[in-house]
C-alpha cells in the first residue's frame, strides 16, 4: 500500500453528517483526483471529534490543522491552498486555534485541553469502517491477552479492581454485575449492550458507536469470555441509523478476521453478537424493559428480583451493561486496574464523557476525569455562557436528574457528589442554563417528556407524572395555588416511593430539585403572578421605555395592532391586545421594547 | 484469527499508515512543493522520504510540505527543522540524496554539507 504525505479527516458523527459532511468528503475526493494527487493524500471518514458547535470539521494531518464550520465550497480553496502549495487556510481554521500568527494543533486547542479522552480515544482518529485502523490503535490486543493468558476470575477481579461503575446512570459496579452473571447457574449466560441512549441532549453512545464500533465488540466478547457467555446482543435504537450501520459493518469485519466466531485466537472460546433494533421508547433503555423487548415482547418493566444477572434474556443469566461503560474495558485490561483507578475520585473512577448543551459556547461532547468541577467542564472545556448572560444552573442527568444552582458551580463531579445535590450522573447529558430560563419550565419541560414515555405498567408513573404536569402548566400559566407546591412535593414523594422501575422512581426529580434551589421562582408564580426570568409567556407582558425614538418601525412590525403611537413620539403596547409574539423586540433599533 | 501474532502483523501494516496523525516531537521536514518544485521532482523525493521514514520506523520524524522557498533554479528544495529549531536546507534534491538525508542527518545527526545551500552558492 501507498504510504500517504497527509491525511484528511473528514468527521462522520450524525451532526456532521447532517450538516453535508460527506459531500465535504466527496469534493475533497473529486479535487484530489483531478489534482493527480489521490494516491499520495488520504480522505479518512471518522468519528465525531466532540466539537459539534465547530461542525462541520475536517481536519489535517500532519499538521493537526482543524478547519471548523466548513462549506462545499470551501473545498476548493483547502485543496489549492492548504494541499496543493501547503499554506493553511487561515481564515477557515477553527478561531480558537489560531493566535496572531501561531496556527496551533487540534490538541492544543482549549476545548481538549483539559480533556482525557479514554472512552473517546478513537473518535475523530481513526476510520471506523476499516478494521486494521482500530487494529492499528491497540485493537483486539486486549481479547487476545484475556483468551491467552487470563481465567475468567481473574478478568473479573481487574475490572472489580479497577473501581469501574456502569456509565449508563445508575454507578452500579461493573465487576461485580459480571460476577454475580458468572456465578448464576444457568446452561446458557448472555450478555447485551445497552445502547437505548434516551435522555434527551445525552450523545455520547451514540458517537462511541459511530466513532469507534469494534471496540464495543471486543468488550463484549471479553465480558462474554468472563460470565461464560457465547452470544451478545446489542440493543439499539433505530433512530441511530449511522451508528446502526457501523456497528453492523465492524460485526461483519470482525467475524471475517475470526475475532467473533469460533475458537477465537485458537483458543477454544466461541462468541458471536447481533444487532436488536429498538423503536426508541425512553422506558427500554430500563434494563428488564430492555430485556423485555430483545425478547420481542412490549417494552415494559418487570419486578426486580429477580435481576437479569440470574434471569435475563430468554430468563438466562445476563450481564447487561451500558455502551460507554464497556468502551473503558479493553483500556483497563491493557494498562491495568491500578491506571484505571489512578484516575477519577475515591468512588468514582476513570472518565465520564458528557453531552454539553443549552445556553453554552461549545456544544459538544467531552471527556474528563471524575471529580473535574462543574465549573471547569462549563468554562474550561464549555468555554462559557454565550452573549455575556449570566450562569443559573446546569440540568445534569436528564429527566431522571435535577438542577444544579450556580452556589454548587465548584462541585467535583461525581455520583456520589450529584446525588446529594438532588441530581444524578445519568447518561451523562448536561444542559447549561442562563438568566433568561425559567425553572418551572424547565421542569415542566422533563415531566412533560416522561408523561409522554411513561409506559403506564403503573399508576403512580402513569397517573402521578399526569397531575404533577396539570399542576406545572397551571403555575406557568399564573393560575397556581400556593398549595400546588406542597401538592407538588407529595405527589412527587409517592411517585418515588411506589413507582414500578427508574423511570418513575426518579421522574418527580426535575421538579424537586427545582422547588428545592428555585422556591422563589415558584412562590413568584403561585404569589405575584409573575415570571422572573420572563419565559412564561401567560406571565409575561412587554412594554416600551422611554429609549423609544418613535421610528414606528414596532407599530409595523406588529401583526395585531397592538401598540399604538405618533412618528417621533414615545409608542406604547396595548397588552390586552397583544399576542406576545416579539416580533416588535426584533425590530427596535433602540433595544426600548423589554420584557417583564 | 487464529494467534496473537497473526492480529500483531496486521497491526503492524496498519500503524505505518496510520502514523502521520500522531503527534509528532522529533524532527520536521519540510518539501518544496509549489509548480516550480513539483516540476523538477519533489514528488518523488517526498515519496523516497516517506518510504526511507518508515523504513527506519522514525516515528517522530514529521514529514509536511510547502509552497514556493524561493530559489526555484534549486529546486527541489527540502528544509530540515530539528528539534532545537535550527534549520538546514538541501538543494537540488533526488531520491537518493534524500534517503541520505533521513540516514546522515536524521539518524547520525550529522549534516552533509555538500547538499546545503551554503554548498552550492560557494
Amino acid at each position: 500500500m501507498d504510504l500517504s504525505r497527509s491525511h484528511v479527516m473528514v468527521c462522520g458523527g450524525t451532526g456532521c453528517v447532517s450538516s453535508s459532511s460527506m459531500k465535504i468528503m466527496d469534493r475533497f475526493n473529486e479535487l484530489l483526483a483531478e489534482n493527480d494527487m489521490d494516491r499520495e493524500i488520504k480522505v479518512v471518514k471518522t468519528g465525531c471529534f466532540g466539537l459539534c458547535e465547530a461542525g462541520p470539521i475536517v481536519v489535517i494531518y500532519p499538521e493537526g490543522a482543524f478547519y471548523s464550520q466548513i462549506k462545499v465550497e470551501d473545498v476548493d480553496r483547502i485543496v489549492s491552498e492548504h494541499l496543493v502549495k501547503g499554506r493553511m487556510v487561515k481564515d477557515l481554521l477553527y478561531k480558537g486555534s489560531v493566535e496572531g500568527e501561531v496556527i496551533k494543533s487540534i490538541n492544543d486547542v482549549g476545548f481538549y485541553k483539559k480533556q482525557q479522552r479514554v472512552t473517546l480515544r478513537n473518535c475523530g482518529v481513526i476510520n471506523p469502517e476499516v478494521i486494521e485502523e482500530y487494529v492499528a490503535y491497540d485493537g483486539y490486543e486486549a481479547l487476545g491477552k484475556v483468551l491467552t493468558e487470563m481465567s475468567p476470575e481473574e478478568v473479573i477481579q481487574i475490572i472489580k479492581d479497577s473501581g469501574l461503575r456502569g456509565r449508563g446512570g445508575g454507578g452500579f459496579p461493573s465487576g461485580l454485575k459480571w460476577e454475580f452473571t458468572a456465578k448464576a447457574e444457568g446452561d446458557q449466560k448472555y450478555v447485551a449492550c445497552n445502547a437505548d441512549e434516551g435522555d434527551p441532549g445525552a450523545f455520547m453512545d451514540r458517537s462511541i458507536l459511530e466513532g469507534d464500533p469494534h471496540v464495543i465488540i471486543e468488550a463484549m466478547a471479553i465480558a462474554g469470555y468472563a460470565v461464560g457467555a457465547d452470544m451478545g446482543y446489542v440493543y439499539i435504537r433505530a433512530e441511530y441509523p449511522i451508528a446502526v450501520n457501523r456497528l453492523q459493518i465492524a460485526i461483519d469485519q470482525a467475524r471475517e478476521k475470526g475475532l467473533l466466531g469460533r475458537d477465537i485466537f485458537g483458543t477454544g472460546f466461541n462468541f458471536d453478537m447481533e444487532i436488536r433494533l429498538g423503536a426508541g421508547a425512553f422506558v427500554c433503555g430500563e434494563e428488564t424493559a430492555l430485556i423485555n423487548s430483545i425478547e420481542g415482547k412490549r417494552g415494559m418493566p418487570r419486578p426486580r428480583p429477580p435481576f437479569p444477572a440470574h434471569k435475563g434474556i430468554w430468563n438466562k443469566p445476563t450481564s447487561l451493561n451500558n455502551v460507554e461503560t464497556y468502551a473503558n474495558v479493553p483500556q483497563i485490561i491493557l494498562k491495568g486496574a491500578d491506571w484505571f483507578a489512578g484516575i477519577g475520585t475515591e468512588k468514582s473512577k476513570g472518565t465520564k464523557v458528557f453531552a454539553l448543551g443549552g445556553k453554552i459556547q461549545n456544544t459538544g461532547l467531552l471527556e474528563v476525569p471524575m471529580g473535574t468541577t462543574l465549573k471547569e467542564v462549563i468554562y474550561d472545556v464549555g468555554g462559557g455562557i454565550p452573549n455575556g448572560k449570566a450562569f443559573k444552573a446546569v440540568q445534569t442527568g436528564g429527566p431522571s436528574g435535577g438542577c444544579i444552582p450556580a452556589a454548587h458551580i465548584d462541585t467535583p463531579i461525581d455520583y456520589d457528589n450529584l446525588i446529594e445535590l438532588g441530581s444524578m450522573m445519568g447518561s451523562g447529558g448536561m444542559i447549561v442554563m442562563d438568566e433568561d430560563n425559567c425553572m418551572v419550565d424547565i421542569a415542566r419541560f422533563f415531566l412533560d417528556f416522561t408523561v409522554e414515555e411513561s409506559c403506564g405498567k403503573c399508576t403512580p408513573c402513569r397517573e402521578g407524572t399526569k397531575r404533577m404536569l396539570d399542576i406545572l402548566d397551571d403555575i406557568s400559566e399564573g393560575k397556581g395555588t400556593p398549595e400546588d407546591l406542597d401538592m407538588l412535593e407529595n405527589l412527587a414523594d409517592t411517585i418515588k416511593s411506589a413507582s414500578l422501575c427508574g423511570l418513575g422512581q426518579t421522574a418527580p426529580n426535575p421538579v424537586l430539585s427545582t422547588l428545592h434551589y428555585f422556591r422563589n421562582e415558584y412562590e413568584a408564580h403561585v404569589n405575584e403572578k409573575k415570571c422572573p426570568a420572563g419565559s412564561c409567556q401567560a406571565l409575561t407582558n412587554y412594554f416600551i421605555t422611554e429609549d423609544c425614538k418613535g421610528c414606528t418601525l414596532c407599530k409595523k412590525a406588529c401583526p395585531v395592532d397592538a401598540i399604538e403611537g405618533e412618528r417621533k413620539e414615545m409608542h406604547v403596547v396595548d397588552t390586552v391586545k397583544c399576542i406576545k409574539c416579539g416580533a416588535c423586540v426584533d425590530k427596535c433599533p433602540f433595544k426600548a421594547i423589554i420584557k417583564k | 484469527m487464529k494467534s496473537l501474532e497473526e492480529l500483531r502483523r496486521i497491526r503492524q501494516d496498519a500503524k505505518a499508515q496510520v502514523n502521520i496523525r500522531t503527534e509528532k516531537d522529533g524532527a520536521r521536514i519540510v518539501v518544496g512543493m509549489a509548480t516550480c518544485g513539483i516540476a523538477s521532482g519533489a514528488r518523488p523525493v517526498m515519496k523516497a522520504l516517506l518510504d526511507e521514514n518508515k523504513r527506519r520506523s522514525l516515528d517522530s520524524v514529521r514529514i509536511t510540505q510547502t509552497g514556493c522557498i524561493g530559489a526555484c533554479k534549486l529546486e527541489p528544495i527540502i528544509e530540515v527543522y530539528t528539534r532545537g529549531g535550527e534549520k538546514t536546507t538541501y538543494v537540488e534534491m533526488t531520491e537518493e540524496k534524500a534517503r541520505k538525508v533521513i540516514n546522515e542527518h536524521i539518524v547520525n545527526g550529522r549534516i552533509i554539507s555538500e547538499y546545503t545551500i551554503g554548498a552550492y552558492e560557494k
